[in-house]
Formats: structure tokens, sequence, C-alpha cells
């Protein structure tokens, strides 16, 4: 095991105000169990889970609630014993309404949680241990969601080379895994031998940013003393470096072609909090029902790194950290950068949710777009080299196909040129709007020739 | 139909919920700083002249993108400081005796007809100081080359010619190696329009740029070692002489780096460079044409070709 600094820096990029110490230094505390949890059936990119339980339901601490229905998909678990009061849509983190399972959390919790069996890691198999994975519902926890057991599943053509460990956290104010990084090196690299056995033994990479100094030592110390290829690559501190093409070229100098999954350059990502869940999922058989959320902002009375069960509402989140200061204008899931602008308090966390920021007036800017100077701060800033000024002028004209032709599709929807344009255009929206755009068109066009199918064989 | 939440009383906007210091004013702030010693150094060289050329010429821009903005029913855009930034720029390239009424009509032309009525600022093809200076060297071509009230030292004093007149003109059997003539062309005691005869003072200015990081050094950089490299293979004029004579120095920094008319990408900028630079020395030393100077045509020929050196330069996708 060494540590080395990365040798691969990516072109672009911003450096936002990082406010990372507002939450820092908090140890992680675990939320007393709330009263009600609003569990969502979609917490995970893919598919919606399949629910399992209807209205009136007793269930246990860990308990099947919802089936994995699809390849991308996860299995979703009930995080309390208590009773399903209702199963009813509720808007999600990121504005989306999914169905929910409303959970009355029982008085008692003493009784037997539903885990799983423990498993030896060392003596399970390999198919054991990927069932595990997926019966445990894990998807990747820095904020796509990305179901785990689909990344621990190469296609048979491919061999995973290395394992990347997102220790990045380049997210302003977050600091959630920072935090795990430091209290649970342990489970981390228990998870990182777990992941290693079921890929047949990558190299393995641990990529932290180098602002995290304290993470870095946690990580060189509980690491010391593995075998085979490991090493902590320090990043430079730059937005976003968290971003998985970057990091695997940060660590590899591989690049990931427009369009491809890590896999197809032999790499595996995976954020660093869920490696520590995939540790409580073999070792425990603890499914994925809690998650660390770091709540902060200048709108927030006590900042704090929060253990909460999935479904917490963030109002029960904000009442632990002492509530919301006078003031508040802005609510945000996640980070200042990609995070979601919710309207109120009563969504609840998923297994996603890394942060949940609270802004006051100072620190909301509110503007008006002005037309493009053609400056070029984005295309400096964009981690894609793409030209954002280009794309969102097309956008404005509605071409959306000259949008395209720019290469739209690549766009991370990072944020970097929105926030570097000194004309506050919504550079990135734009984005967002020709990809949208793009994606209706090609499912139109799929169903049309899915029909024109259909009608040939009729 | 959804069911509805309680309680939105936050504000809902799109990510990214942060934002970067800079601003359109900040940048055009930071240019006009930027042009704070050029502007010095001509009060210096030029006195009251240079002072009142400048307070017309802002006032004209300022009062126009107003009166423009009114007439189009547009929100005020004089808050961005882009028309004090054009009347700044439009003025360093005025001799320092043309009539204040011509200034003031350079930049009503500047603002009125090469800005407003292509919709204001971002959408304007050309540079519109440079657009109203091509205008005036039209319209008042006697006016717009006198060179009469500037210490001109080291030639001949009894002439009013710059230097680059000189070179046109071949300046028979004249010792372009004086050490002398080069300082006086870097420090800015020559003849020439009130802002560019201090290549000193340009490069101070460009240097702030550079180091704000308001402009690249692609532009700057391939545009006078064009010029350089240009005049190193000609022969004759010493390069350096083509460097600090003219223009060139506040072309390549100040007027061919405007955002809005020139390519967005470096690899397009560095085209553009050599471009302005190529014709500007094309322009100088083309033994058919009559004119000394060839920056500002350069620019503006290279400011309508800027489309199409971004249509060839587009960067290329991360992963590709």
């Amino acid at each position: 095991m060494k540590t080395i600094k990365a040798q691969f820096g990516f072109k672009g990029g911003v450096h936002p105000q990082y406010h990372k110490d507002l939450a820092a230094e908090q140890p992680i505390e675990r939320l007393p169990l709330p009263k009600t949890l609003a569990i969502s059936m979609s917490q995970h990119l893919g598919a919606p889970a399949k629910c399992l339980v209807q209205k009136g339901d007793v269930v246990a601490k860990g308990q099947l609630i919802g089936e994995r229905n699809g390849f991308i998909s996860a299995n979703v678990h009930s995080p309390a014993a208590g009773t399903v009061a209702a199963i009813e849509p509720r808007m999600g983190p990121v504005g989306n309404w999914t169905d929910a399972v409303i959970l009355e959390t029982a008085e008692d919790q003493s009784g037997e949680a539903a885990f799983m069996p423990p498993l030896d890691w060392k003596s399970a198999s390999v198919d054991e241990l990927r069932a595990r994975v997926n019966d445990a519902g894990l998807c990747g926890m820095g904020g796509a969601g990305f179901p785990t057991v689909v990344k621990l599943t190469p296609p048979p053509d491919k061999h995973c080379e290395f394992l990347v460990l997102n220790g990045a956290e380049c997210e302003p104010y977050l600091t959630s895994d920072y935090r795990n990084m430091r209290e649970h090196a342990d489970r981390i690299r228990l998870g990182v031998e777990i992941m290693r056995k079921i890929l047949s033994g990558p190299a393995v990479r641990i990529a932290i940013e180098a602002n995290k100094p304290a993470a870095i030592e946690a990580m060189e110390k509980a690491f010391a003393d593995i075998d085979g290829n490991v090493e902590i690559v320090v990043l430079p501190t730059l937005y976003p470096q968290g971003s998985e093409k970057h990091q695997i070229y940060a660590c590899t100098k591989r690049l990931v072609p427009p369009g491809a999954l890590p896999i197809s350059v032999g790499c595996v990502v995976e954020n660093i909090s869920t490696v520590a869940a995939i540790a409580d999922a073999v070792e425990k058989g603890k499914p994925l029902i809690e998650r660390v959320t770091t709540v902060s902002g200048d709108g927030i009375v006590r900042p704090c790194n929060i253990l909460a069960p999935i479904g917490t509402s963030y109002a029960d989140l904000v009442a632990f950290a002492g509530g919301e200061k006078e003031g508040v204008r802005k609510v945000i899931s996640g980070g200042p950068m990609m995070g979601f602008n919710v309207p109120n308090l009563q969504i609840a966390t998923t297994k996603t949710t890394s942060g949940l920021l609270l802004f006051t007036a100072a620190s909301v800017f509110q503007y008006s777009s002005e037309p493009c100077i053609n400056c070029g701060s984005c295309v400096r800033a964009c981690p894609m080299q793409l030209n954002p000024a280009y794309i969102s002028r097309a956008v404005e004209a509605n071409d959306i196909a000259m949008a395209e032709s720019f290469g739209v599709m690549n766009c991370l929807e990072c944020g970097a040129c929105s926030f570097s344009c000194p004309a506050y255009r919504d550079v990135t929206q734009f984005c967002r709007r020709a990809k949208a755009s793009l994606r209706a068109a090609a499912a139109a066009a799929k169903a049309k020739a899915a029909a024109a199918k259909e009608g040939l064989k009729v | 139909m959804l069911p509805k939440q309680t309680g939105e009383k936050y504000l809902l906007s799109s990510s990214p919920h942060a934002h970067g210091p800079r601003t359109v004013s900040s940048l055009m702030l930071d240019v006009i700083v930027a042009l704070l010693p050029a502007f010095g150094c001509a009060i210096f060289f030029f006195g009251l002249r240079a002072l009142l050329l400048a307070g017309t010429c802002i006032a004209a821009c300022l009062v126009t993108e107003a009166l423009c903005r009114i007439a189009m029913k547009r929100e005020n855009s004089i808050g961005d400081l882009s028309a004090v930034l054009t009347g700044l720029l439009l003025a360093l390239n005025l001799p320092p005796d043309l009539p204040l009424w011509m200034a003031a009509a350079g930049g009503v032309f500047a603002i009125g007809i090469c800005k407003q009525a292509f919709g204001g600022l971002g959408y304007n093809p050309f540079n519109p100081a440079l657009a109203a200076r091509a205008f005036m060297l039209i319209s008042f071509t006697g006016p717009m080359t006198t060179w009469s009230s500037s210490a001109w030292q080291g030639l001949d004093a009894a002439t009013t010619a710059t230097p680059l007149a000189l070179v046109k003109k071949g300046a028979e059997g004249f010792d372009w190696s004086q050490v002398a003539i080069i300082k006086n062309l870097f420090l800015g005691n020559v003849n020439g329009c009130i802002g560019e005869t201090s290549a000193l003072a340009l490069l101070l200015g460009a240097a702030y740029l550079l180091c704000r990081r308001t402009i690249t050094w692609h532009i700057p950089v391939s545009f006078i070692g064009t010029v350089f490299v240009f005049a190193m293979i000609q022969g004759g004029v010493p390069p350096l002489v083509h460097v600090l004579s003219g223009g060139v120095v506040l072309g390549a920094c100040f007027m061919a780096t405007d955002y809005v008319t020139s390519p967005i990408t470096a690899k397009g900028k560095l085209i553009f460079g050599c471009g302005c630079g190529l014709l500007t020395m094309l322009i100088r030393t083309a033994p058919t044409g009559a004119y000394p100077e060839g920056v500002s045509f350069s620019i503006l020929i290279m400011n309508a070709i800027a489309p199409l050196i971004n249509r060839w330069t587009q960067p290329k996708v991360f992963g590709k």
C-alpha cells in the first residue's frame, strides 16, 4: 500500500467555496428513531422497486418491502419495525413523485431485526457475496444511486482491472463520506476486501481530494497492512473531481469513451460510503436502511452529520440539527453544485441523500441572465471539454439538433459552466433541456419503431 | 393530478446553487482598470486633449446606449460598463487633435450602429470601437490622419509623420538600429493615436488582465508573435519597430481580445491572433497600399471570420 499524488489531472473544473469546515469536525450522530418514515420505492437509478406490503401490514426492521424490479433496480427494506400507515405518492429529494411506504414506527424496537444471516466473506462463494449485495438493496450512495450489484457483475467479456473508491466528495458543504472515512475506516477496508474477491482481485485505487488530510491518514492506517496492489491517490482539490470519468483518468490515465460505462475500460468506481455498507451487508446481514447525511448551510443552527434511517423527513433532520435559522430561503438535497432545490421540508431522505443544505438570503444569489458575451469561461470550466456557450445558444434558438452536434449528451450537469458564467446564464439548465428533449425524441422513435414492428406482425 | 404538499415557502431554482465571483461588469471593469496606465500616458504626452477626447467618447457612448435601450424598450444596460469601455477604447484610438464633435460622432456610431443595432452586448459581430474608427477614417480622413501635437523626437522634428508612415515611405537612409527609436516607441514618446504610443503602459495593463485571468495569452502572443516573425523574415525595418509602433500592442491586448468578436476556444484564439498579425503586416508593407497602419482593419476582417474559426475549432469531448 502506498500513497501517491494523482498524475493525470483533467482540463477545466472550478473552485467553489467549500464551506466544509461547518460540519467536517462533527462526529456522526445517530438520530432517535422518527415516528414516521416515508420510504420511497425509487431511491436508485433505474426501475422503481415493486412494493411488497399493504396498508396495515406490520413489518420488522430490515424486512424486504420493495423488490428489485428489472436489471437496473434495487431492493428496498424497512429501516424500523412498525406498521404501514399508507402507500402513497410522495415528492422525492429530486422533485420526482414516486410511491412511498409510509411507516408508523413502533414504540418498541426491541424485537428481532429481520436481517439476513451473516456471511463469512472468506469462505463464502463469489456468487453468494454478489447475491448478498443484491439482496441488501445496495446502490451508489454518492448521488446517482446506480445499483451496486450491476457494477459488481461485469459482462462476461470484460474484466475489472481497477476498483476505484470514490472519496473525493468534491461538492461543497458535504462531509458524510469524509466522516465515514474517518470513523469507519475498518468497515471500508472490509468492504474493499469483499469487493476485491467478487471482482477477482483488481488493483484498488482510493481517490481522495487533497483537502481531506485526516481522511487520507485514516485510510492509510486502515490499509497499512493490506496485500496486493492498493494505492491511495491524492487528487487535486478541484470540482468536479468526484466525477467517475475524471477519477478514472486521474487514477489510471484511462479515458471512458462517451456513452460508455467505466467497465468498458476495465474499471469499477464505487462511492466510499457504499463500500462500508457492503461490509455491513455481508458481515452483519444488514440491508441498506440507514445512511449519514450532512445537514449544513448558513441557515441551520447546528451543522452536523446525522446517521438517520432512510425515509426520515427533512423536518426531523433539521429539528435534530437545532432547527432552521431565521430567514431560510432555499433548501437543497445534496450539494450546492448538483443538488436539487426542494420546496419544503416534508421530503424524506433516500439512499442517495448525502446532504441537506439550508441557505439564508445571504447565500442565495438571485439574478437575471444576460446574453452570452462569448467570454469562454464555460468552455474553460467544462470538465467534459464541451462548448456550453454554443450549446446554450442553440437551445435558446430551439435548435436541439445543433446542441446534439456540440456533444450535449456528454454533459455531466456538474454546473461548472453556470458557476463560472459572468452573464449568469443558466447554461447547465439549457444543457439539461437539450438532453431531456433528445432522450424523449429517442424514446419516441423507439416506440414508433416497436409499433411499426408490431403492425407488421399483425 | 399529483397530491399537494403544504408549506411551499422556499425559493426554487435549478442547480448549481453557487456562483463564482465574476460578473459582466466586473470583467469590463478589469479591462477599464487595465487601460488606466495607457490612459495616464495619453494624458502625460498629449495633455488636456486626451482627457477631453476620452470624456467626449465615453459620454457619447453612454448617452447613445441609454437612448437606444429606451427606444428598443429594453432594460437599461449602461451598468454593465461595456459602453464606458467602448468609449475609452475608441478615444485611445484617436489622434490627439481630432475635433471633439467628430469624436462624439464616433461614439454614437460605435454604440448605435455597431452594437445596439445588432441587439446589444453579445450580439455585435464587429468590435464597436474599431468599427467606429474605420467609419471615422473614411468620413474624416484628414483629421483622422493628422498627427501634430506630440513631442516627437528622434527623427525629423519638423515632420509630423508617425513611425509607420516612415516605414511605408521607406525613410531612405534612415538608421533603424538606433536604440533611442526603440526606447521612444516603448515609452510612448512618439506620434500616434493617444493611447497606442506607450507599449510599456499597454503591456502593464495586459499583464494585469492576464494575472486576473480576464483574458488568456493566446491572442496577444499569437498576434504580436506573428508581426514579429513576419518583420524578421521580411528584413529591413527591425521587428521590434513593427511590434512597438502603431496599434499592435493596443490592438493585440485590448481590441482583438474582445470576447464577443473573437473565437471562444484556445485553438480558435491562436488562429485568430495569427490572422490578425498576418493581415496587419500585409496592409502595412504592401507596396500597392496607401495606408501605413493595418491593425484596425486586420482585426475587423478577423472579426468577420471569427464565427467560421469557431466552427473549425470546436473542443474535443473528454474521452473521445
